[in-house]
């Protein structure tokens, strides 16, 4: 009821997008990118979300989309919301919010290094993150296959079987019939 | 004919040095209810560090730090007498004997400090700063335990010093003098490397702190010294505070027993930080030396 | 290549340029060299014994496995009886355990820390990561095969190995030590090329000297 609450008041002035209750302290909302900005600062600001809790991101290959993900926590009143954001994938941009929250910076590093999004001016941006040297398309990619890659870079030793764990487990225990 | 007879000290004191550090250590594992070291492993880490195929060098003084380290230990030892009233245990012992062993119990840190400098690794940097801060504040005390023994007895000999304590054990300075004992024993626990005041050694601690970069003969060395120094130290405390030892066996006891004062400090207390223990023991320990020596 | 590896121009604090090639000039150009027991055959095998019964293992836990290794500190297990204990620094220590699955990140800090030990040193791969990749089978940043990059003496299977595995691990490389077939770092020396190719090929950014010591 009060995420509902919140979201009504705040739909005309930002543009809201699908709103998802999840729980009732949880809930989703859809907003465009180039709002994304000033509702962060009005949730910070004016309605207690003070908490950055993560920032992440989701590759829709087949859309052509990245959804990024901004999850906010009001502390006083115990409640999370998230704000999703979809953007187009290639030559994914977004704007960095570390100027709101000094943290984002670095989700915004890893979100650079594992899914190649942008974020124009955010400190550090460009240094590596987890990986070193990294040369590959960024493996957080669904376009990135991650068995073929081990398969060129580290040799296997021979001898390894691998077996589908649910059939080995039945005849394991029930044999053969 | 003395020199035979100093090296004979030195051989017998790393051997029981090597075997009651072991015993102490096994003893505070028992504490914490673990087994504990085998008795003899110190003479196979030792033996191990000597026989490491490679050592690589920083430099001169990162050659001469672990000698100066050990030379310090020895000198404390045979500048002092062991064995009261044994001419063949006196070592090298001269009147102003007491002044030197002074020095000498600062020697090691001071050529530790140039051998760990040289190494060039910062955490050798970290750990001798905070080494000579606690060293210094610990030798406060004592040295003032030591001028007030030495007004005490009119003489800068300690096996004069010695003497003066015979007949019984009412004569020795723990009971003559209690102050400038127990300032002393504090400063004692302060200068024995073992909890609480081991922040500058300990293995977790800016890892390891001076010995950060020594390794195989050097490293050997510096073991040596360790288990030669705590026993010469405690030689120097035995003869001017708990009456000395005429023999062996209340040599090999009172080493042991004055030890373990420590040991049984450090299972009890955590570790202190370097500017606690500095806080320490100036407040706890100093005012006991000025006591001491404006008593006598 | 770190930017301040490079071979550059650098003017000093009294104003004079002079030339700085890091490489060359902080560090040793040297390979590792084999050793040879330079001892009759009954000291080297006195040493031996000694090494067997003194091993130092460096604190560098690389993986998960490494919770496997503290309980054997403690009063349940105690691996000091055996004349085991850890070493904060390289320099000191004999034994490397690569404790679990290891990133082509961390495999450089390991190979940094491998070259600082004084010879002989040990390795010991466990958990099944280091044998086969593990559940890292077709991990983008995890090695599979230790003995490609580093020489390994003895691998300790399991996924975890539990702390009983490793004393018994242990117990099974000082058998190795004392009969002298523990001879990694001399391995090492010899196919030192092979080594350098195959890191070399993982590790992208190969921002080090070719010998870390």
């Amino acid at each position: 009821m009060v995420m509902q609450a919140l979201y009504d008041t705040l739909k005309p002035r930002f543009l809201l997008g699908e709103f998802t209750k999840q729980r009732d302290d949880l809930a989703f909302i859809t907003v465009e990118a180039v709002r994304l900005h000033a509702l962060l600062r009005h949730l910070r600001d004016q309605e207690g979300f003070t908490h950055l809790v993560l920032l992440t991101a989701v590759d829709w290959l087949e859309d052509g989309q990245f959804q990024l993900t901004y999850l906010l926590n009001n502390r006083a009143k115990r409640q999370d919301v998230g704000l999703r954001v979809l953007i187009a994938r290639d030559n994914a941009t977004m704007e960095s919010i570390h100027d709101l929250w000094a943290a984002a910076a670095t989700y915004q590093r890893e979100l650079r290094e594992m899914f190649g999004i942008d974020f124009p001016d955010s400190p550090r941006l460009h240094e590596d993150f987890i990986l070193e040297g990294w040369q590959d398309i960024p493996p957080y990619r669904r376009d990135f296959d991650t068995l073929k890659y081990a398969q060129e870079n580290y040799r296997d030793r021979p001898g390894r079987e691998t077996r589908d764990p649910a059939q080995h487990m039945k005849q394991q225990l029930y044999g053969e019939d | 004919m003395k020199i035979p007879w100093a090296l004979l000290t030195l051989f017998i004191v790393i051997n029981y040095g090597l075997l009651m550090t072991a015993l102490v250590q096994k003893i505070g594992a028992r504490v914490g209810r673990r087994h504990g070291i085998p008795i003899w492993q110190n003479y196979i880490d030792l033996l191990k560090n000597y026989g490491l195929r490679t050592s690589i060098t920083h430099g001169v003084m990162f050659y001469l730090g672990p000698v100066f380290r050990l030379s310090g230990g020895v000198g404390l030892l045979l500048f002092v007498p062991s064995i009261y009233g044994s001419e063949m245990f006196s070592n090298f012992s001269f009147a102003g004997d007491l002044i030197l062993a002074l020095y000498f119990v600062f020697f090691g840190t001071l050529g530790m400090a140039l051998g760990a400098a040289e190494s060039g690794h910062p955490y050798a940097a970290i750990g001798i700063t905070r080494g000579l801060s606690q060293m210094t504040a610990a030798e406060l005390p004592f040295a003032l335990a030591v001028f007030a023994v030495a007004l005490q007895y009119q003489t800068l000999s300690v096996t004069d010093i010695v003497a003066a304590q015979q007949g019984s054990i009412l004569n020795w300075t723990l009971f003559t003098n209690p102050f400038a004992v127990a300032a002393a024993m504090l400063s004692f626990l302060g200068s024995m490397m073992r909890p609480p005041f081991d922040v500058v050694l300990a293995p977790q601690e800016v890892p390891i702190g001076p010995p950060t970069e020594y390794h195989s003969s050097f490293l050997a060395l510096m073991q040596t010294n360790r288990v030669l120094f705590p026993v010469a130290k405690i030689v120097i405390y035995m003869n001017l505070f708990f009456g000395g030892a005429a023999n062996w066996p209340v040599f090999f006891l009172k080493v042991f027993l004055i030890y373990m004062v420590s040991a049984f400090v450090g299972v009890v207390f955590p570790r202190f930080r370097v500017e606690q223990s500095i806080r320490w023991f100036l407040i706890w320990a100093v005012p006991l030396g000025i006591i001491a020596v404006v008593r006598v | 290549m770190k930017e301040e590896l490079l071979k550059r121009m650098v003017k000093g604090p009294d104003g004079v340029e002079f030339e700085v090639e890091p490489l060359r000039d902080y560090y040793c150009e040297a390979g590792p060299t084999v050793q040879t027991p330079a001892y009759t055959a009954i000291i080297e095998k006195l040493f031996n014994w000694a090494r067997s019964e003194s091993i130092w293992i460096l604190g560098f836990g690389t993986g998960c496995g490494a919770i496997e290794m503290r309980p054997l500190m403690t009063p349940r297990f105690d691996a000091y009886r055996y004349g085991i204990q850890w070493r904060p620094t390289p320099r000191q220590a004999n034994l490397f355990v690569i404790s679990g699955y290891l990133s082509t990140k961390t495999l450089k800090r390991v190979i940094r820390s491998y070259e600082q030990m004084q010879s002989p040193k040990y390795v010991v791969g466990l958990g099944s990561c280091t044998i086969n990749g593990g559940m890292y089978w077709d991990s983008y940043n995890t090695i599979k095969r230790l003995d490609d990059y580093l020489p390994v003496d003895l691998y300790i299977a399991g996924c975890m190995p539990r702390p009983e595995a490793l004393l018994a691990g242990f117990e099974d490389l000082k058998k190795l030590i004392r009969a002298g077939k523990a001879e990694g770092a001399n391995q090492y020396a010899e196919n030192f090329e092979w080594y350098k190719a195959n890191q070399k090929s993982v590790i992208h950014d190969w921002d080090m000297p070719d010998y870390n010591w």
